[in-house]
């Protein structure tokens, strides 16, 4: 026991050899021409089933009408009650929720495999006739104008809307955002219209995941293969950028901490810089041991966590810089963070350091791989952006062989202040 | 049926194994028998700022993040008023580096000054963050101290004041680690692809030549039970008016547990639960409604909280919530209801277990409460609750001088 050497660590297996492989998912196709993607993996009797509409916000032609059309398809068919709905999903221990993106917008379910057969025609019912009861409406307004009301006075809410404003301007799908007056202006037809065009006429594809009964693809194709699906084309959207680059705002003067913002367009998914830009995001940002946590945090106690991330967004997209930091040290943050963009543009990043790096970024997909949740994410994440499965190849190849002569041109190239849209919300 | 080993090193650590090799990953999680209800009512927030020390270098490692992202992994922790865990999830062959990091600090943290200052700095900053610089942000703060008034549980893990935080010295920090942070007091739980094996060789190799350390002996002042009920009320700069409601309830181990918990469900468990639906949806009197508890070692608060839809009254609000709790009282749930929450119980299970991260937490903290054998049961404790008993505890818990009630009003 006495010679044990606790100075030395154990010898690795370094996570940059992992053949890191992205296990095929199974894709079938229903009667109407609407895709399924399937995963059946995991040890737990449990599925998870998602359909897609090409339902975002981008296809609205008024403020929060996708949003509200989503949020309201549960809440009442031509012969169940909201109340009715929720309590058979809830009765079986199920979670049906919606969610409204940019392009797309999803119903999800969760359930007991045992419970799907039992849940799916009400799926079906959902999706084809919701009716927007106008009470349901009238609520659904007053509440959120009221939980719209309490984030206002949030720093770190406010900043971020701003900053999106600023990136690709108010009129466009990525940087609008809510009101109170765009509550007020939501009308019942509205809402049934963009659900009719949409939802019951739409284009939409399934992902599903978990532990597949028998005879489930006949069943998704019974309720959903004869559903129209019809493709739609949103209209036309462009980035409107701001042309002031920095702002100071005071939403609430007793603040003692202030949201900070710091971002510049950046290209979507299918542009060359994109994988190499996610291997530099990782050393300026992108995880604990990045330069901004290690300065900002661990070395001057400015905040209790900083990031820097590539929007998640599909048609263009921003890389951001991300902090709450005492309202008295905003100023000295936001110096550190050109401080540290400037290390790497002029300096190469140590082979060391690099090396850390590639091992924790394939440490963290090996990870990200495991469960068939995960699995079917990754998926729909490259058919959304409409990605060929090369692209992971092409990703892992990325984080173990782009050098650092490459990051430090990419950061000459990107991590130009000037380019930055600067915003601190107290 | 969640398989695992479990021995005990001469030291007095608790080691559990449990293996899935359908994952290439592997989890090492360390709980320590320590959270904020063992501080000195002068220094509270301290179990939660040593988790953030914890990460500063330990006595032959300087660097606790460096190599463990070179070997593929991640960390994290969390404190609470009951524990204190830590986990790392890695590419189970570079299992060893995660026995080497965690039983390094186990044997002694560096204890340096640049990093207790650093530290102090980010706690008041993540205190800052999360409740003085945010609407509520100090509902339970006041709670707590209106509730407790012997318990610890009358601070919340982040602090009573910053000051607490920013007075922090080095001395205090040393004798709380070597008071709490030994094998005795800890158990470690290594899950994912990995052999049992193996482990016991990585455990008695690691963390076999620690000190054992003396065995904490809590001895905590129990909340004595509440006879009369309480009511505070608040004014503070935010939009709408708050009402929060806390009733003392069994704690984890008590009897009533798993009824306690089916009613906090049936009241305010998703959209289709009784205080959801009469209150937000048909009466239209409250934007949103939670009924949760904390489900404490110690008993613990069931919790009904909800901001008023403008215009509307707290006492009309109140009377509405009190003529729900007084119909469960009377009448208990529908064999459906009950049904219904059970449930959801069954597949919450289900899907919390798909996680080894999960499981392995979970097999850490029922073998603190006493077995970790008892994960595997918990589902039929659920199972044999029927409505007689949550009728039954509706009653005792629902009494009025068993209640505290925060009025927190919005300043126009």
């Amino acid at each position: 026991m006495n010679l044990l050497n606790r100075k030395q660590a154990p010898p690795l297996v370094d996570a940059v050899h992992y053949q890191l492989e992205l296990k095929p998912c199974e894709q079938h196709k229903l009667d109407n021409g609407v895709p399924v993607y399937m995963i059946d993996a995991g040890a737990e009797e449990v599925l998870q089933l998602e359909w897609v509409f090409w339902a975002g916000n981008s296809y609205e032609e008024q403020n929060l009408v996708a949003a509200t059309t989503n949020y309201l398809l549960k809440n009442g068919t031509a012969t169940k009650s909201s109340y009715q709905i929720d309590e058979q999903v809830d009765y079986l221990g199920a979670y049906l929720n919606r969610s409204c993106f940019n392009e797309q917008a999803t119903l999800t379910l969760h359930c007991l495999s045992k419970h799907v057969e039992q849940l799916l025609p009400l799926v079906r019912e959902v999706l084809t006739d919701a009716v927007f009861p106008e009470e349901e409406l009238r609520l659904y307004k007053q509440n959120m104008k009221q939980r719209l009301n309490v984030n206002l006075r949030k720093c770190d809410f406010v900043a971020g809307r701003l900053i999106d404003t600023y990136l690709f301007g108010e009129a466009h799908p990525y940087g609008k955002y809510s009101s109170a007056e765009a509550y007020d202006a939501l009308q019942r037809d509205q809402l049934v219209s963009f659900y009719d065009r949409y939802y019951r006429n739409g284009q939409f594809a399934l992902f599903v995941a978990g532990k597949i009964p028998a005879g489930l693809i006949g069943t998704l194709n019974q309720l959903f293969g004869d559903l129209p699906n019809s493709a739609q084309t949103p209209p036309p959207h462009l980035a409107k950028q701001a042309i002031q680059k920095k702002y100071r705002i005071e939403n609430d003067a007793s603040g003692i901490q202030g949201a900070i913002r710091i971002a510049r367009p950046f290209p979507n998914r299918h542009h060359a810089d994109f994988i190499p830009a996610l291997v530099l995001n990782t050393v300026f940002g992108g995880f604990f041991g990045s330069r901004l946590m290690s300065n900002i945090r661990e070395d001057k106690g400015y905040t209790y966590g900083v990031h820097s991330y590539i929007l998640n967004l599909q048609q263009t997209s921003a890389w951001m810089i991300s902090t709450e930091a005492g309202k008295d040290v905003c100023e000295a943050t936001i110096a550190e963070v050109y401080s540290e963009m400037e290390q790497l543009r002029t300096t190469l990043i140590s082979e060391e350091e690099l090396s850390l790096v590639r091992n924790y970024m394939m440490g963290g997909l090996l990870g990200d791989l495991d469960g068939p949740f995960q699995l079917i994410g990754r998926w729909k994440n490259l058919i959304l952006n409409e990605l060929p499965p090369a692209h992971f190849y092409k990703t892992i190849d990325t984080i173990r062989n782009c050098s650092a002569e490459q990051l430090r041109e990419l950061a000459r190239q990107y991590l130009q202040p000037a380019e930055f849209y600067e915003l601190v919300v107290i | 049926m969640i398989q695992f080993e479990r021995f005990t090193l001469q030291n007095g650590l608790r080691v559990l194994v449990h293996t899935d090799v359908s994952t290439p990953m592997a989890v090492v999680n360390v709980l320590y028998d320590v959270g904020a209800r063992d501080e000195n009512p002068k220094q509270t927030g301290f179990a939660h700022l040593f988790e953030h020390l914890m990460f500063g270098g330990s006595v032959n490692i300087p660097d606790y993040d460096e190599p463990l992202q070179m070997a593929g992994g991640e960390n994290n922790a969390y404190t609470t008023n009951d524990l204190t865990n830590y986990y790392i999830q890695l590419p189970a062959d570079n299992l060893e580096t995660a026995f080497w990091l965690e039983s390094d600090r186990m044997l002694s943290l560096a204890f340096n000054e640049k990093s207790l200052a650093t530290q102090r700095k980010v706690v008041c900053e993540e205190f800052k963050e999360n409740y003085l610089n945010k609407p509520y942000g100090d509902v339970w703060h006041t709670m707590r101290q209106l509730a407790y008034q012997v318990h610890p549980y009358q601070w919340m893990t982040i602090g009573k004041e910053l000051a607490h935080i920013e007075q922090a010295q080095l001395q205090q920090v040393k004798d709380f680690f070597f008071k709490h942070y030994t094998p005795c007091n800890a158990i470690l739980v290594v899950a994912g692809n990995v052999h049992a094996g193996k482990v016991v060789a990585l455990a008695e190799k690691w963390f076999g030549g620690i000190p054992s350390g003396t065995k904490y002996n809590r001895q905590l002042p129990q909340e004595p039970p509440q006879t009369k009920a309480r009511q505070k009320e608040m004014n503070a700069a935010v939009p709408l008016d708050l009402l929060c409601k806390t009733w003392h309830m069994a704690g984890r181990l008590g009897e009533d547990y798993h009824a306690t918990d089916l009613l906090t469900d049936i009241l305010g468990g998703n959209n289709s639960s009784r205080l959801y639906q009469q209150l937000v949806k048909e009466q239209k009197l409250f934007v949103h409604l939670d009924c949760y508890h904390f489900g404490s070692s110690d008993p613990s608060l069931l919790t009904i909280e909800g901001k008023l839809v403008e215009g509307i009254s707290m006492e009309k609000a109140e009377q509405a919530l009190q003529i729900e709790i007084d119909k469960i009282c009377k009448e208990g749930p529908s064999e459906q209801e009950l049904q219904k929450v059970k449930n959801k119980t069954e597949s919450l299970i289900a899907f919390e277990d798909m996680s080894v991260m999960s499981r392995a937490s979970s097999l850490a903290y029922y073998e603190l409460l006493g077995d970790a054998a008892w994960m595997n049961t918990e589902l039929q404790q659920y199972a044999n609750v029927t409505t007689a008993q949550i009728k039954k505890v509706s009653n005792q818990l629902f009494r009025a001088e068993n209640s505290n009630t925060l009025y927190y009003y919005a300043t126009k």
